[in-house]
């Protein structure tokens, strides 16, 4: 019963989360969308995880609230399987090269920079 | 009213990510993600290919499913095997994840009895 703060802070996270991902999807309706929203998504998921299990590694609400809830609520991976299932071939196989590609770039990226700031 | 389903479908899905990662027992691979992954995209598929109502996609399509599945937090687990040293298991988690996504996609737009 310890945890239902935990599950609170997901909850939360990822409402707020899923809201940027449904706001963005209405203002341009568009496979490349969820693509750009997964490939930002994981870029911040990298940058956050190392500066908070640097920086606030005794919280334990953070991390929940920020990787857990919001970046996995913002980021979906059902709509990115979708998109290609109904995608033409051509289209099918761009987009899921160019989102699995980008994505782990993206993470790679978010961990590095972060990592350079904290060991400043 | 479309944004409270929308909201009310991510709160469960979110909640129901954490937990299977509580219930999920993984400590070499991560398989709480894959399921919710391989879950949502079946569901998702399922609801598309019916279709459903405006109310109903937004409250499970983009509320639950949305946030029940994650790309960031497979792409941390995919660095963070690749960078333990487990390069393998990392290239299996990424094809397998993929695949299996995409295969249950796939078989929820069959099941509803929807086109591609």
């Amino acid at each position: 019963m310890r945890n239902i703060p935990v599950v609170v802070a997901v909850a939360v996270g990822g409402v707020v989360g899923a809201l940027a991902r449904y706001g963005l999807s209405t203002l341009w309706p568009s496979v490349w969308t969820v693509w750009a929203i997964n490939v930002t998504g994981c870029f911040l998921i990298g940058v956050l995880t190392v500066l908070i299990t640097r920086r606030r590694p005794e919280s334990r609400l953070i991390r929940p609230f920020w990787t857990t809830g919001v970046l996995g609520g913002y980021t979906t991976f059902s709509t990115a399987s979708v998109d290609v299932v109904r995608a033409t071939p051509a289209t099918a196989l761009a987009l899921l090269g160019a989102t699995i590609v980008s994505a782990l770039l993206a993470v790679w990226l978010g961990t590095a920079l972060a990592e350079r700031v904290v060991a400043r | 009213m479309t944004v409270l389903f929308v909201a009310l479908g991510a709160a469960a899905g979110a909640a129901l990510r954490y937990l299977t990662g509580r219930w999920v027992t993984s400590a070499k691979f991560p398989w709480p993600t894959l399921t919710v992954n391989v879950a949502g995209s079946l569901l998702l598929g399922f609801l598309i290919g019916l279709p459903v109502a405006p109310w109903l996609a937004a409250l499970l399509g983009t509320g639950f499913c949305g946030a029940l599945t994650t790309y960031s937090t497979f792409s941390l687990e995919t660095l963070q095997l690749a960078r333990g040293g487990q390069r393998l298991r990392a290239g299996a988690y990424v094809i397998i994840s993929l695949v299996a996504g995409l295969a249950a996609a796939y078989l929820g737009i069959l099941i509803a009895g929807g086109h591609r």
